[in-house]
């Protein structure tokens, strides 16, 4: 069945109520049936909750063949846990048949690919995927459809109950002996730890995995020891290197700096950009030097940011301490600037998935946005983005917030080359919808802007404001004469991801790849 | 043109290509691995047949490694690694002849 987006969703996925897209804001008004955790009732006081190991946790809590463990992505690339809790269920406990709910999975999680190959893993959840796990799930090696969600369809779908997380495991930096956990004051330090907010709240029994015992209580606590099961403090939880760069440096290279000037110039033509407006950026190269050129603006027309939302790094921290945004809430932190922010410096907070970016509840942080400046792995004339799958249709990306921000915000802006190597960015269709088209409204390339015609009242704001502009069909054509017309990817009929709007509707599949064999 | 050793032109870094050329029985093999197999395999291909129709070479293996070159790349990368195998690289290429 074709959705709003023109994607063919197999019939056979189209079951229990499941429907392909709609279109934007369809579920608006509906009712949610929250679901419930059953957890285990600690009434006779404990002294603490440490537990020697990861198998002994996990023993305790009942881990069995079958359930779903869920994990978080604030260590990022320097992750150590999942591998070991992963290790400890099916190497030291035998179970199988599991499937893992992650927030995000990258390379540093490479081993579960094989546990996915061995059929223990059957089932995966994420955000991102990405290094081996996107090859393995790509080859079709995985029992079932992966299931990718965007960073707010993940706790919609916790809440509504389409994913019941057994055993959540929170990667702590510090915790006390009973479980409070925040992500600051250890030797892993992460920051924010909004992503395992809403894990802890509605699974059945959680498990905190630290490397720096604190005293109790560890205040303020991100995640509460009165959702906590069992606490094992390990040697390391992860890469330091790894989970937070030194500082995100914003690029020098002038073509980064020329895209990151338009989009700063096109957000000053809007009428939304006026005292107290809020702003989100990503971190890539040209997104994250928009903060540059943006705080010229602000300059010249004498105006303050009221608040920043986002994956959070230096470059604004600096604008908070200088006082020219008014508060940050942030939902991870992605350079060693944020993370000795957060909660440190006045008005910068921090917030859980659900707030950041949830469409089921009763207003998030990106339904009040402004401006979101976001990347593309693929933009089509549509205005479709793809931020999951490479050229090549092998998974390798994350939604993220990517398609909550372009949904909630009043102007999203795409920054992008218009190829990359030989890659066109600019394409005629995109491999998978990740973001629709009607979420999108402006396109930032090297070779030229382009505005959704959804938006003539953007247009004319560029054109008030002398910013020349093109068709995106224009900048296609041009993408295509540099790198040459891309041959169709040809797919297998088996579906090895399924990628759920934020609503929880299908939005698109991606099907197994079929190699060019010369 | 005919191949008389081993040559090879190219680096892997991105948006280059590593041509290598070998002499060859009788005939032309092409082996390409890519970066952008599945859209561009066919184009990296056609692209290196007409090269080597154009040097006039009829017998040779060519190895191509991409790593996301444009087809101007893979054309000169070709025509390189031919010379260099016939000792030619170094003076009287046929510039506007038979390389474009």
């Amino acid at each position: 069945m074709k959705n709003a987006v023109g994607r063919d969703i197999p019939e056979y996925l189209l079951r229990d109520g499941r429907e392909v897209y709609q279109g934007k804001n369809y579920m608006d008004g509906k009712y949610l049936q929250k679901a419930a955790p059953r957890t285990r009732r600690y009434e006779k006081p404990q002294e603490s909750k440490i537990v020697d190991s990861i198998v002994d946790a996990l023993r305790q809590v009942g881990a069995r063949s079958g359930m779903t463990f869920s994990f978080h992505h604030h260590l990022r690339n320097g992750d150590f846990v999942v591998n070991m809790v992963m290790q400890a269920a099916i190497e030291e406990l035998g179970l199988d048949d599991i499937t893992i709910a992650a927030t995000s999975l990258g390379e540093a999680h490479d081993p579960v690919a094989q546990y996915i190959e061995d059929g223990k893993v059957v089932g995966i959840q994420t955000s991102g995927i990405r290094g081996k796990i996107g090859e393995v799930v790509s080859a079709g090696k995985l029992q079932t459809p992966a299931i990718i969600r965007s960073h707010g369809g993940r706790p919609r779908a916790i809440e509504a109950g389409e994913v019941h997380i057994d055993i959540a495991v929170v990667a702590a930096p510090t915790s006390d002996c009973v479980g409070n956990c925040r992500g600051i004051g250890g030797k892993s330090n992460c920051g924010s730890l909004g992503y395992a907010m809403t894990d802890a709240k509605y699974a059945d029994h959680v498990i905190v995995v630290t490397d720096c015992l604190v005293d109790f209580p560890n205040m303020p606590a991100s995640v509460e020891a009165i959702d906590v099961d069992a606490v094992v403090v390990v040697d390391s939880i992860g890469n330091p290197k790894k989970i937070a760069s030194a500082a995100a440096r914003i690029s020098q290279n002038p073509r980064d700096l020329m895209m990151a000037e338009n989009v700063a110039k096109v957000i000053a033509s809007t009428p939304y950009f006026k005292e107290g407006f809020s702003f989100q950026t990503g971190v890539g190269g040209p997104s994250l030097a928009a903060n540059l050129f943006l705080e010229k603006y602000m300059d010249e027309r004498g105006i303050k940011m009221g608040w920043a939302i986002g994956g959070i790094c230096g470059p604004m921290v600096e604008m908070l301490k200088k006082g020219k945004v008014g508060k940050v809430i942030d939902v991870q932190d992605f350079d060693l600037d944020a993370v000795n922010s957060i909660n440190q410096t006045p008005n910068h907070f921090e917030m859980s998935a659900s707030q950041y970016a949830n469409p089921a509840n009763k207003g998030a942080f990106v339904n009040k946005l402004d401006f979101v400046v976001l990347a593309a792995l693929e933009i089509d004339t549509g205005f479709n983005v793809n931020v999951l799958t490479g050229s090549d249709g092998v998974l390798r990306g994350a939604p993220g917030g990517h398609p909550d921000t372009a949904a909630g915000s009043k102007c999203c802006i795409i920054v992008t080359p218009l190829v990359r190597g030989r890659m066109a960015t600019v394409c005629k269709n995109v491999v998978t919808v990740t973001t629709p088209g009607a979420c999108v409204d402006v396109l930032v390339t090297d070779y030229g802007i382009a505005v959704n015609p959804l938006r003539p009242d953007l247009i004319k704001c560029l054109d008030d404001a002398g910013i020349p502009h093109v068709s995106i069909e224009s900048l296609q054509e041009k993408a295509y004469s540099l790198v040459g017309t891309p041959d169709d990817l040809e797919w297998e009929d088996k579906v090895v991801a399924v990628l759920e709007a934020r609503d929880g509707t299908i939005l698109d599949v991606v099907r197994k790849i079929k190699p060019l064999k010369l | 043109m005919i191949i008389e050793k081993s040559a090879v032109a190219g680096t892997l870094e991105s948006s280059d290509a590593q041509v290598t050329v070998e002499p060859n029985g009788g005939g032309i093999a092409v082996e390409i691995t890519s970066s952008v197999m599945n859209q561009y395999g066919r184009q990296i291909k056609a692209a290196v047949l007409e090269t080597l129709e154009r040097l006039d070479v009829k017998s040779g293996r060519v190895t191509v490694v991409d790593k996301g070159a444009l087809d101007c790349t893979l054309k000169a990368r070709v025509e390189c690694a031919v010379f260099r195998s016939c000792g030619q690289s170094d003076k009287n290429i046929p510039w506007g002849g038979a390389v474009k």
